[in-house]
């Protein structure tokens, strides 16, 4: 075990300066990287904000299910399938049938061929709704895959939506991630205002414009409350809604001096607006933000040409805010935010000095011991704990990772446990040199026989590691990581490096005795 | 230096104690329960730094008084100026619930305020969590029963896993009986205790396995003392680094490293104990001799 052939020594020594060189890139000068590597800081430590958010499908699906009731109608009909009390209950279309006609009803509706009312989903191999003939009652609601394409779809929408949102307000490096299938998750470092992009990101932000009427009208009407706090009657036939929306801007209003939001439609938006308008003057319409009016003005005259403007008691952050969301889009479906954890900039900082103090701390405690207990082997331990601290910093700079406050305390961890190996190794050659005579055949016969140990010992720890990875969060990931890692790379400074360095003494001193 | 204590003496007392330190640990579990944080129960977490010294514990308790949200638990968080605030998860649906507690902070103290961390969970995140903490801890036992039953033999193997669940158990009931809070980082502190104690065990089952078959005379019970006696220093000395390391990260690693570095301090000094005096016994209860070694050794040839 001690003998070193040229090629492997020189193999082991770049080994471990490629590596360590990495270390060092975390010391470059931003402005003229070389290589553009180094460790990233987690949010615990760099501040910012965690965000997990979770859509909520049933409003989809209860807007979805209410888009089928025309088409449905119109199949009944077409077919001459007589039904009689036909009604919406949450997510389920119900109507009553004749006995005989539900297997003409069947045929039909589960057709795969230019299917429009159910379409056929190749990829799941199954129908978007599903139907049940309860004693008469036949059932409608969404099947299992179709509610999952109605789910992904809004997901991957709302992925978008969120990402133009952050952009737009500027945030550096934000991460924007899917986390299993109603979740969406998003890291926002060195945020200065949580509040404002939590707020931001929540808001559905579905636009619509709708008329206020006294009377009745066939599509019936939401009371809701306005600006000025009146209860105004709003119809429930939307003009117009934030889908035809191309661009958004907050303005002042050179009248009133009040931040004011300006609004540009697209073709189709401008030809409903204009033709509302016109048939309209002298009524007043509601512009409805998520169910709530911003403000209801009266038309005084046609609006053409796709210009408007939204005029509320806005601040101006409020109108710049508005206006990002209009220009954005809404999002598909509410989102709710299930988890979040703001860590303030100060702390981050904090966090930072008290890890590093503790490190350094920690690190020389054990370097003092180890010289204390074993003299001059203690060094070569103490050799191999810095090439191993190199190294790991220095993979964790290759593979780009973040390092978390608990990621420092992992490092810590790492310092303390890393001399195992080499006390292991130690106590062994101590054993051997009591029976053995020649020194080299103790040390020889010591790191053999420790071998298995050390490795026993180092995959324990390892498989602990792992798990923790696997089911552990942003900062316990970050312990996971630096613990693994570093159990790596004690093995090999522990059975490359001390073990070269050792081998070098003891060889060159021959046939003196050595005292361990 | 050579050490040789009699611990097979000390091998029955140490069970009893082991016992009944189990028992107890779990009685306190049961009846008094773990003290478990928003990571687990879900709620709200608020790290304050207030920066004018006039400003009590019970002014800032009272500014939450006019407020409709559940129990409030307010304590100073490392040095007098910083008060960690915690309140319990009531309603779901209580969208601007963080917005609203700064505001009223804000305007109750009427003072300048530094919200180091915020925290929120909800209740479905935190069982979710809890759920996978609890897998993760049961995953790492049996991966390390796994591994050991591969490397050894079953008997083996089950002494491990005994001793784990016992540094386990206490090392959760000291928590529960001091009323420390169970967070995502306890979770991480259990499962790297129970790496760092397995890797104790396997240390010395190593030297017993070896022993088995260089003195076959000997009884496991003698052969345990003996391995247990070689390998003590290295036992000692690591558990000195270790504990160094850890103390570190205990006095200057900040108050969130606390709990975690706690908890390791507990698990290792727990660990060692385990692997001296719960691993090492439990293998004369399945009468390991020399021969299992060797049915173990034909099997595998």
């Amino acid at each position: 075990m001690l003998n070193f052939t040229k090629s492997k020594t020189i193999s082991i020594y770049l080994t471990f300066l490629i590596i360590s060189f990495f270390a060092f890139l975390n010391f470059q000068k931003s402005e003229n990287r070389i290589i553009d590597k180094k460790v990233n800081l987690g949010l615990d430590l760099q501040g910012g904000s965690y965000l997990l958010l979770e859509i909520d499908t049933i409003p989809l699906i209860q807007e979805r299910i209410q888009d089928k009731v025309i088409p449905i109608k119109k199949l009944l009909k077409k077919n001459d399938l007589k039904y009689s009390n036909f009604r919406i209950n949450q997510t389920k279309i119900f109507f009553i049938l004749e006995k005989k006609e539900y297997k003409k009803l069947d045929n039909i509706f589960f057709s795969k061929k230019e299917n429009n009312v159910n379409p056929y989903i190749e990829q799941y191999k199954a129908h978007e709704l599903d139907m049940k003939n309860n004693s008469g009652t036949i059932v409608i609601n969404f099947s299992k895959y179709g509610t999952l394409v109605l789910n992904n779809a809004a997901l991957k929408q709302s992925i978008e939506i969120i990402r133009r949102r952050i952009d737009d307000v500027g945030t550096k490096e934000p991460t924007i991630l899917q986390r299993g299938d109603k979740r969406i998750l998003v890291e926002l470092p060195g945020i200065k205002d949580p509040e404002r992009v939590k707020n931001l990101i929540g808001k559905t932000a579905q636009l619509n414009f709708r008329l206020i009427s006294d009377t009745s009208s066939e599509f019936g009407f939401d009371k809701l409350i306005s600006e000025s706090g009146e209860e105004l009657n709003v119809s429930k036939r939307i003009i117009m809604s934030g889908e035809n929306l191309i661009d958004s801007q907050p303005r002042l209003d050179n009248q009133s001096n009040k931040p004011t939001v300006s609004f540009t439609l697209n073709r189709l938006g401008s030809q409903k607006f204009g033709k509302a308008t016109t048939n309209n003057v002298g009524k007043r319409m509601a512009i409805v933000l998520d169910n709530k009016i911003v403000s209801a003005p009266s038309i005084n005259e046609p609006i053409a040409g796709g210009q408007g403007v939204i005029s509320g008691n806005f601040t101006f952050q409020e109108a710049t805010d508005l206006a990002l969301l209009l220009r954005s889009g809404a999002l598909p479906t509410p989102l709710k935010i299930v988890e979040e954890r703001t860590v303030g900039p100060d702390l981050g900082k904090d966090s930072i000095k008290s890890g590093t103090f503790s490190l350094i701390v920690g690190f020389i405690l054990v370097i003092l011991y180890m010289i204390f207990k074993y003299r001059f082997f203690g060094i070569i331990a103490n050799i191999s704990l810095i090439a191993n601290l190199l190294m790991l910093v220095g993979i964790l700079t290759i593979l780009e990772a973040t390092l978390t406050l608990p990621g420092i305390a992992g490092i810590i961890l790492t310092v303390g446990m890393a001399v195992d190996a080499n006390v292991l190794i130690f106590e062994r050659i101590k054993e051997e040199l009591k029976t053995e005579k020649s020194a080299i055949h103790a040390f020889d016969i010591g790191y053999n026989k420790a071998k298995i140990t050390v490795l026993d010992a180092n995959i324990t720890t390892l498989i602990a590691a792992f798990i923790l990875f696997a089911f552990g969060s942003g900062p316990i990931k970050g312990f996971a990581i630096t613990l693994g890692i570093g159990i790596i790379t004690t093995l090999f400074s522990a059975y490359f490096i001390a073990r070269h360095l050792t081998s070098w003494f003891v060889l060159s001193k021959k046939n003196n005795s050595i005292k361990l | 230096m050579k050490r040789n204590f009699n611990f097979s003496n000390l091998f029955k007392k140490a069970n009893v104690l082991s016992l009944i330190l189990f028992i107890l640990s779990i009685a306190c579990i049961a009846i008094k329960g773990l003290n478990y944080g928003i990571d687990f129960k879900g709620g709200t977490l608020i790290e304050l730094r207030v920066l004018d010294k006039n400003i009590t514990i019970s002014d800032i308790r009272s500014s939450f008084k006019n407020m409709v949200i559940g129990d409030v638990n307010i304590k100073e968080f490392g040095n007098k100026n910083d008060y960690l605030i915690k309140i319990e998860q009531t309603n779901e649906n209580n969208k601007n619930l963080i917005i609203k507690l700064k505001n009223n902070i804000s305007k109750n103290l009427n003072t300048d305020l530094d919200f180091r961390r915020v925290e929120n969970v909800g209740p479905k995140v935190s069982s979710e969590l809890l759920e996978a903490g609890l897998i993760a801890i049961t995953l790492s036992l049996a991966a390390m029963l796994f591994y050991i039953w591969i490397r050894f033999e079953w008997q083996f193997s089950i002494g491990a896993i005994m001793a784990l669940f016992h540094d386990v158990v206490i090392t959760m009931g000291i928590f529960s009986l001091l009323s420390f809070e169970i967070n995502l980082s306890i979770i991480a502190a259990v499962l790297t205790i129970v790496g760092y104690s397995m890797n104790d065990t396997v240390v010395i089952y190593d030297r017993i396995r070896e022993n088995l078959s260089k003195y076959n005379k000997l009884n496991i019970n003698d052969i345990s003392n003996l391995s247990i006696n070689e390998t003590l220093s290295r036992t000692l000395i690591t558990s000195v680094t270790t504990l160094l390391a850890l103390f570190s990260i205990f006095i200057l690693g900040g108050e969130i490293l606390k709990g975690f570095s706690f908890a390791m301090i507990l698990g290792v000094i727990i660990g060692t104990y385990s692997s001296i005096f719960v691993a090492s016994p439990i293998l004369k209860y399945f009468r390991v001799t020399y021969k299992t070694m060797q049915k173990e050794e034909e099997k595998i040839i």
